[in-house]
């Protein structure tokens, strides 16, 4: 089952690097596309925010509150959208999928709250961001095991494209 | 819809060929009922039947009335009530419904009850049904009875002969004149494409309600009008949506600021009651659908979902975490006073009011395992009907003895039913992966 493990941060990593490594052959030949990814997006991009910053923050079973490691990130992000004031936002709250359907959607949302709440406690306006739980509708790691199950239970900070 | 009225076979015709008297359905009932199947006991010995095959009373009806044989037993088989013979074994091969059978020849191979019939075209294009069910030992018709309806209706016939046959020979009404509505889901996991589904009970005459373009979930039957209500995504927040089946049409269901999920419709179809997400906590509404007020029912910081009424209105499961882990609760439906029925290990879930009053279906999960069970109201009488990897969403039969869910073994999702004795666990038919079902209440 892990064979089919996709994960959609990854994927957009991997194309990125390499798009990267085309470009990074003739400046630094040798170089690893993974550890230059990061410096080439172009700061302030939605790929900044997403490849040096940290979309996503993730939780314990059936938690919704925040680890310290996911405060880190989310201090990351309030820093990012400081700068970057331009940027709406939506919060999207993700259960995995051990647990039934309309407590899941709940959950999504308690968690889309909780960083919710955290980002406005660091400054950051909140008639930028909006909310939606997904509830275990839309995993990003598809497998039967907890290896999946805790890259699903997430939240993820989505730039709006418009904004 | 269909027009029903009870078989006027001649006393004189059927005496010819029985030489006893023979009484039309209506005034035999149980009086005579010598067969009869006791399902209230805990083991249920399947009772052989014969279903005869039925005839075409007109030219080019044969296949259709050969088809609702084949129905009439897939339903009765399903049951697990019910034992149908192989029609290979028929020694007498029926020629005529309106003479009586040789119930020697039908004793012989241990039918108990003998099902004869006859599909016939009118001059007004409508098509005619009639059946007869013979108590074989006693050699006595139990019940007959006619029907009309466009001949696009056929295969409803089937299901309402079905039904005849297993109130009189169960004396509880049956569930196979119904519908299950459903979310079809194709595509990856991580980018499944849900589409709300109807079908008849058995899986025929299946119909997509939704495209797919829109993520929608637990669809749920409205108890007196062709409508269903559901959640779905599309623009800004997910929304309870209201779908006529027969027109399409579609709307939101309040103006509520934020999103609302989990409905499902009064036991008179007048109000659909919902969960509200505010800010990190989910509260119970219910709205009534012609006034549009709506009322708030519970008030906590915990979240409240999964409401379903009782058959009488008055009273409302839910499923809360107010006492720190997914419970089962009871309260009036004007909201106030909650009880928890649930005290069992582990966290229960998507509690669902039976049709008869009697249960409460519920999921359980515990040890990392994901049960279907019932519950009494009072929180007595806990029984577990399946469990495994992933069993959810239990939604009862019309006549409250059989429950549908889904179950997915890690491979997607699919629908199967489960007596609530806890036996007779079936695979539903469905041409994809399907999940949220929700049974209909009886057409007729």
């Amino acid at each position: 089952m892990t064979k089919t493990k996709i994960i959609r941060g990854v994927r957009f990593a991997a194309l990125f690097a390499a798009a990267l490594a085309v470009a990074g052959c003739a400046n630094k030949p040798g170089e690893d596309a993974n550890a230059s990814m990061g410096s080439a997006a172009t700061p302030g991009s939605q790929q900044d925010f997403v490849v040096n910053v940290g979309d996503r923050v993730f939780f314990e079973t059936d938690q919704v509150d925040l680890t310290a490691q996911s405060r880190a990130t989310l201090d990351k992000q309030a820093q990012w959208l400081n700068n970057y004031s331009q940027y709406t936002f939506t919060i999207e709250g993700h259960a995995d999928e051990r647990g039934t359907r309309e407590y899941n959607i709940a959950l999504g949302a308690r968690r889309a709250q909780s960083v919710r709440d955290y980002l406005v406690s660091r400054g950051i306006a909140a008639n930028r961001m909006r909310t939606i739980s997904y509830g275990k509708e839309r995993p990003v790691a598809v497998c039967n095991d907890i290896s999946c199950w805790s890259q699903n239970r997430r939240a993820v900070t989505v730039l709006n494209a418009s904004s | 819809m269909t027009n029903r009225h009870v078989l006027s076979f001649t006393r004189r015709r059927l005496l010819v060929g029985a030489g006893a008297g023979v009484l039309t359905g209506a005034t035999l009932r149980y009086a005579n009922a010598v067969v009869r199947l006791d399902i209230t006991q805990g083991n249920v010995q399947p009772m052989p039947i014969a279903i005869s095959e039925f005839l075409g009373g007109s030219p080019g009806d044969a296949e259709m009335a050969h088809s609702v044989s084949g129905i009439i037993s897939n339903n009765l088989q399903r049951s697990g009530l019910f034992a149908p013979i192989n029609p290979a074994a028929f020694i007498e091969k029926i020629v005529n419904t309106d003479t009586v059978p040789r119930f020697a020849d039908w004793k012989v191979i241990n039918a108990q009850a003998l099902v004869t019939g006859r599909m016939t075209r009118q001059g007004d294009g409508r098509l005619k049904a009639e059946f007869r069910l013979w108590d074989v030992f006693s050699g006595q018709q139990l019940y007959g009875k006619q029907y009309f309806t466009a001949p696009d209706n056929w295969r409803r016939f089937a299901h309402i002969i079905s039904d005849a046959i297993y109130e009189q020979l169960t004396g509880e009404k049956g569930y196979f004149d119904s519908r299950v509505v459903y979310v079809d889901e194709t595509g990856p996991k991580d980018r499944r494409v849900k589409r709300l589904t109807l079908m008849d009970q058995d899986g025929a005459n299946l119909r997509y309600l939704t495209r797919g373009d829109d993520l929608v979930l637990t669809p749920r039957f409205n108890p007196s009008t062709q409508e269903v209500t559901y959640m779905s995504y599309g623009q800004g927040d997910p929304r309870v949506f209201l779908l006529n089946i027969e027109t399409g049409q579609r709307e939101i269901v309040g103006n509520f600021p934020g999103m609302t999920f989990a409905p499902r419709f009064s036991p008179d179809g007048q109000r659909v009651i919902m969960s509200l997400q505010q800010g990190g906590n989910s509260n119970l509404f219910v709205m009534d659908l012609r006034s549009k007020a709506t009322t708030r029912l519970t008030d906590t910081a915990a979240i409240d979902t999964a409401p379903s009424y009782s058959p009488d209105g008055g009273r409302i499961c839910f499923e809360s975490d107010r006492g720190g882990s997914q419970q089962i609760y009871v309260m009036a439906s004007s909201g106030g006073g909650a009880q928890r029925i649930s005290f069992g290990d582990g966290r229960y879930a998507t509690p669902v009011w039976s049709p008869r009053g009697d249960y409460i279906a519920f999921t359980k999960q515990a040890q990392g395992r994901f049960a279907i069970g019932v519950i009494k109201s009072d929180g007595s009488g806990e029984r577990i009907l399946t469990e495994g990897y992933h069993n959810e969403g239990p939604t009862f039969a019309p006549n409250g003895r059989v429950v549908m869910f889904f179950r997915d073994n890690g491979q997607g999702p699919s629908l199967y039913t489960v007596d609530i004795t806890g036996r007779n666990e079936l695979k539903v038919p469905t041409p994809g992966l399907a999940s949220d079902p929700a049974w209909s209440p009886l057409l007729s």
